[in-house]
């Protein structure tokens, strides 16, 4: 069997998904209108749907008792496997759009591949969530070309905003060991194909609006599929986590 | 619902034979439960209160997503991350309905949002509390939600026809709302802990009378009732729908093995209602004033949303500008 590479490889997809969605929970109420406030909801809850299927197979494959919601709000930051990307904060509205972007461009590739997985589990739930993340994908991008190519202050924003996420795009297109050898037996996404995927669409989209396309990011020292995150996880965590820590026998 | 306290701007109803010939025409069609539309005629002072009415729920709305904002990012399991964030997506849809059968009016959304956060217009005055536990995204879908059902169901009659139809579709998904706020409540009573228990029994302690003020002042100090009840506008009393709502909570409430803050409230076998205590009715125009707990952090979250999002709503406009000057040429 494959647990050992199948398991991480799942969290990395649920927990990204996770990651995600509570970022947009954030936005609860401060959206810069109120067809904003539906489309950031109505994105969350598919994410966050997503990522309970993809941690209801984990916790089949871990079989140690834990469920869904132990993995999600039980476990710490060096066990979360989500995308650094995702755990980054909002910001302003561009860097939101950004980050949802670069995550959604990666995302739809991802998920394309695993619609045709040998594992028919996987390729069901990525069957239906392809179908969402389409429409994710393109509401973001025309959010990345309205602001790239709206007004002079909101292209200052969309520059500012991959300024600063950049560095974190190179886990979208490297590929691990772990993913590799699941790829070669049909399971995961082939992360060549995805990284080049990510690319052509990255680059096309900024092309649009002229936004420049910087160069390629390059690894460095914090990487999510070993659970070494930046600080911003353990906040996101502390606060999500927060009822089922404080009272470890309740029932919600 | 969520409106209280809707001016109409006239201090007496008129007769039939008081009224010019088209006003009268269109009193007829009212009394005779025909709906009005945007194109028909109306009395001014009819069009000005349905949109203070129709722009008032709307906010309400839009305002009552914070204090469920306020847990959405703490919510304790995927189910209920879920719920709660499917209910405040409906919220946002449920404002986006209704500023649209407000702008068939004639009135600007935009401009009765700046009498929002200008403290101009109001909003339910439930909002203006805080929400200090889960069990309060428990307590707020089972009487919140509950006390604006009693309230919309009766609006699904209106005599304007689109905020009529925009209630039809609004009350079926408040309903589910409801019924998914009383089993959060349940689920922690019957299996939770102690500390949940009391949790939920704090809930209500703090939610109950504000449930009530939902509703409005009592028939005898609401003046404007008699207008906007001769409009059809509005069909029940803030009284009769208050009773009702109570006549259908407290046997929820037993279900649930909680009770509620009103030393005095107890079944009245001659009357077939509950009879309940004096609302505090000075808390009630207090908050109504902007002096609740919440109001100031409420209107300053809403304008800070709107004023941060203007460079974003710019560059929208400017970016289609640019397209459509691009397929033109």
């Amino acid at each position: 069997m494959h647990n050992e590479t199948l398991i991480p490889y799942l969290l990395l997809l649920g927990d990204s998904a996770l990651v995600q969605g509570q970022r947009l929970c954030e936005w609860c109420g401060h959206a810069p209108a109120i067809e904003e406030e539906l489309a950031l909801m109505n994105v969350g809850l598919d994410l966050v749907g997503q990522a309970r299927n993809w941690l209801e197979y984990a916790a089949e494959l871990l079989d140690d008792g834990r469920d869904a919601d132990a993995l999600a709000f039980r476990r710490d930051e060096r066990a979360y496997r989500n995308l650094l990307l995702v755990e980054q904060p909002n910001g302003d509205f561009a860097v939101t759009m950004t980050k949802q972007f670069l995550y959604d461009a990666w995302h739809f590739a991802v998920l394309q591949g695993l619609a045709g997985s040998s594992d028919e589990r996987i390729a069901g739930i990525a069957a239906k969530a392809l179908k969402e993340v389409t429409y994710h994908l393109r509401r973001s991008s025309e959010w990345v070309q309205r602001l790239g190519g709206g007004t002079e202050e909101s292209r200052q924003r969309m520059l500012a905003a991959i300024a600063a996420l950049w560095r974190f795009t190179v886990e979208l297109t490297a590929a691990s060991d772990n993913e590799v050898q699941l790829a070669e037996v049909g399971i995961a996404a082939d992360p060549a194909t995805v990284g080049a995927a990510w690319l052509k669409q990255v680059s096309e989209t900024f092309a649009s609006v002229e936004l420049p396309l910087p160069k390629a990011a390059s690894h460095f020292y914090l990487d999510s599929r070993q659970g070494l995150h930046t600080e911003h996880l353990g906040l996101l965590l502390a606060e999500m986590q927060f009822l089922p820590r404080a009272y470890p026998d309740a029932t919600w | 619902m969520y409106a209280q306290l809707v001016e109409t701007g006239v201090k007496r109803v008129k007769s039939l034979e008081e009224m010019s010939p088209e006003e009268r025409n269109f009193q007829e069609k009212v009394d005779a439960e025909i709906k009005i539309e945007a194109k028909n005629w109306m009395p001014e002072a009819y069009r000005q209160t349905l949109i203070r009415q129709i722009s008032q729920h709307a906010h309400s709305e839009i305002v009552g997503m914070l204090p469920e904002g306020n847990w959405v990012t703490r919510a304790p399991s995927l189910k209920r991350k879920l719920q709660l964030m499917a209910k405040i997506q409906d919220e946002a849809g449920h404002g986006l309905y209704l500023y649209s059968a407000m702008e068939t009016l004639g009135a600007d959304r935009d401009e009765e949002i700046a009498k929002l956060h200008s403290g101009k217009a109001k909003y339910s005055s439930i909002f203006n509390y805080p929400t200090l536990s889960w069990a309060d995204m428990g307590a707020v879908g089972w009487l919140v939600d509950g006390a604006a059902i009693v309230n919309q169901v009766v609006l699904q009659r209106t005599s304007y026809g689109p905020y009529s139809r925009a209630m039809i579709r609004i009350c079926k998904e408040e309903s589910f709302h409801q019924r998914q706020g009383y089993e959060i409540l349940l689920t922690m009573m019957r299996h939770g802990t102690q500390a949940q228990r009391d949790m939920v029994q704090d809930a209500i302690n703090r939610l109950w009378w504000p449930s009530l003020m939902m509703f409005g002042p009592s028939d005898e100090h609401s003046p404007n009732s008699a207008q906007s009840m001769a409009w059809k506008i509005k069909r029940q009393t803030n009284d009769e729908l208050r009773q009702r709502f109570i006549d259908q909570t407290v046997p929820q409430l037993e279900l649930l093995g909680c009770t509620a803050p009103d030393p005095e409230l107890k079944w009245n076998a001659e009357r077939g209602h509950y009879d309940f205590g004096e609302i505090q009715w000075d808390e009630f125009y207090e908050v109504i004033k902007g002096n609740g707990p919440c109001n100031q952090e409420r209107v300053a979250t809403r304008r800070k949303a709107i004023e941060d999002g203007a460079w974003v709503r710019e560059a929208a406009v400017a970016y289609a500008r640019k397209q459509q000057n691009k397929n033109a040429a």
